[in-house]
């Protein structure tokens, strides 16, 4: 497994960021994309210092082209293709139905769903003529469960399970395996903005059976399982990686 | 990844398919592993062998899963062998029985409950003194706790209800650190599966998934090993299906 490719959106922070560095211990090439060009050389200098070769692409994965180039350049730089993260997305605005715009629900939608089935419309042009590749999208606690105040965000994850089993169900007719993780409360920048205050995170903590927030890595070594051979009979699956939200 | 070192674990029914094919890959990470068998002495004894001259740690322990004190023999028997603490527990053992609804008896049906479900609840009840912060339980669901597959009405009910225990277990022991899962087979090349015995089975099976294998128990056995390990420490209340995709 050491020349095995593997490409992240959404690397620059939180859970994407955890996968980069989590994939280059495990002597993983790594191309790294986001849309802060400074953000991501310092991550893929870091990836190098851990002896990882490392590449970053700017990239907003709601751009069709841009993401063509994304994938594009990846093979060009490695050659191939083993393992996709979609993990690019966005809490959009919170609140209740009552208060969504056609702007915030797009905005949600495009970040989360859009930009997820671009950026596997393109790794699967790639891992298709392969005939081999694994890819794994980020989805939420809130894509199987409620979450009220945060219904738009809830539904793009819920899309996101049904984008990823129905993608499964194609593209394991070319050796393709597609899953999904399911973070709960994850201690990341966007968990801090989505809860709005230390009262309402202690809050939302309370309610996972381990009693505190799962941590990027946590969510990383999950990740890592799914995309590597360990799970060569897993496919069309949403992994809950939660502490336990999902089951209370 | 999935280093198992200096951690004790059971796992029961270990003395053919995916238990036995768990109990080799748990002593490969470096578990010590008690292997518990019902009947098959000799199975047991030989999964015993292979792991001790692979280098590993085992021993072997038997128990009736069917008796209503079955668990609690177990339980016993096992805190003999391993001390004060194990880490991972793997409830596999069980028993299939495919009949239509009018064929199925009270005693089968009994029967069914009672190794498929008493006998994990209690296993866990009873071991409870010697579970403790960090450790893994890893109950055996089954593809046929979701969908419908065959004529095995009594048995699926018997997953559903290791479903549901999972999610129960996972609530009322994570807050002590125990964390609860199940990993889900679809339909895997075992002793217990009429499935992949016959040409109509194997095809029958290769409709309902979507990847184009049958399922051994070599696949089931590095997702048991992965729950049972630290790198799953934030994993806690979920069944994890290793099923190629089934019935999607």
């Amino acid at each position: 497994m050491s020349t095995s490719v593997v490409l992240i959106t959404g690397a620059l922070s939180g859970i994407g960021r955890a996968a980069a560095l989590a994939f280059a211990r495990e002597d993983y090439r790594v191309v790294v994309s986001g849309r802060r060009d400074d953000a991501g050389e310092a991550l893929v200098r870091e990836l190098r210092a851990l002896g990882a070769d490392a590449e970053y692409v700017r990239a907003d994965v709601r751009e069709e082209e841009d993401v063509r180039r994304l994938v594009d350049r990846t093979v060009e730089r490695f050659g191939r293709l083993d393992v996709a993260v979609n993990s690019a997305g966005s809490e959009g605005q919170p609140g209740p139905v009552l208060e969504q715009t056609t702007e915030s629900i797009a905005q949600t939608f495009d970040a989360n769903l859009v930009g997820t089935v671009l950026a596997l419309k393109h790794e699967l042009r790639v891992m298709r003529e392969q005939g081999r590749g694994s890819i794994v999208n980020l989805s939420s606690t809130m894509g199987h469960k409620a979450a009220g105040g945060a219904s738009i965000y809830t539904a793009s994850k819920h899309a996101v399970e049904g984008l990823t089993k129905s993608a499964a169900l194609e593209a394991a007719a070319f050796g393709v395996r597609v899953n999904a993780v399911a973070p709960g409360p994850t201690e990341t920048a966007m968990l801090n903005r989505f809860a709005g205050s230390a009262e309402r995170k202690a809050a939302l903590l309370a309610g996972v059976p381990l009693k505190r927030a799962g941590t990027p890595d946590e969510i990383a070594n999950a990740i890592v399982f799914l995309a590597s051979d360990k799970a060569s009979y897993v496919t069309g699956q949403v992994l809950s990686v939660d502490g336990g939200k999902s089951a209370t | 990844m999935s280093d198992l070192s200096g951690k004790t674990a059971l796992v029961t029914g270990a003395s053919r398919g995916i238990g036995r094919a768990s109990a080799l890959a748990l002593a490969k990470a470096g578990a010590r592993v008690t292997v518990h068998y019902g009947r098959g002495a000799a199975e047991a004894e030989s999964a015993v062998a292979e792991i001790r001259n692979a280098g590993g740690r085992a021993d072997m322990v038997a128990a009736d899963l069917a008796a209503p004190d079955g668990a609690h023999i177990l339980a016993k028997r096992v805190r003999g062998l391993v001390g004060d603490r194990l880490d991972i527990l793997v409830a596999n053992a069980g028993m299939g029985k495919s009949a239509t609804i009018e064929d199925t008896t009270v005693e089968d049906f009994d029967r069914l409950f009672a190794v498929n479900v008493r006998a994990p609840f209690f296993l866990v009840q009873q071991l409870l003194p010697i579970l403790g912060s960090g450790s893994s339980v890893i109950l055996l669901s089954s593809l046929a706790a979701r969908a419908t597959v065959g004529t095995i009405a009594a048995y699926a009910a018997t997953k559903g209800a290791v479903d549901t225990l999972v999610k129960h277990f996972a609530s009322a022991l994570g807050p002590r650190g125990i964390r609860v899962n199940a990993v889900a087979p679809g339909v895997i090349a075992t002793d217990m599966s009429s499935f992949t015995k016959t040409e109509d089975g194997q095809r029958y099976t290769l409709g309902m998934q979507a990847l184009q294998r049958i399922g051994q128990p070599d696949d089931l056995a590095p997702a048991v090993a992965f729950l049972a390990s630290d790198d799953a420490r934030w994993i806690n209340g979920d069944t994890l299906r290793v099923d190629g995709g089934s019935k999607l």
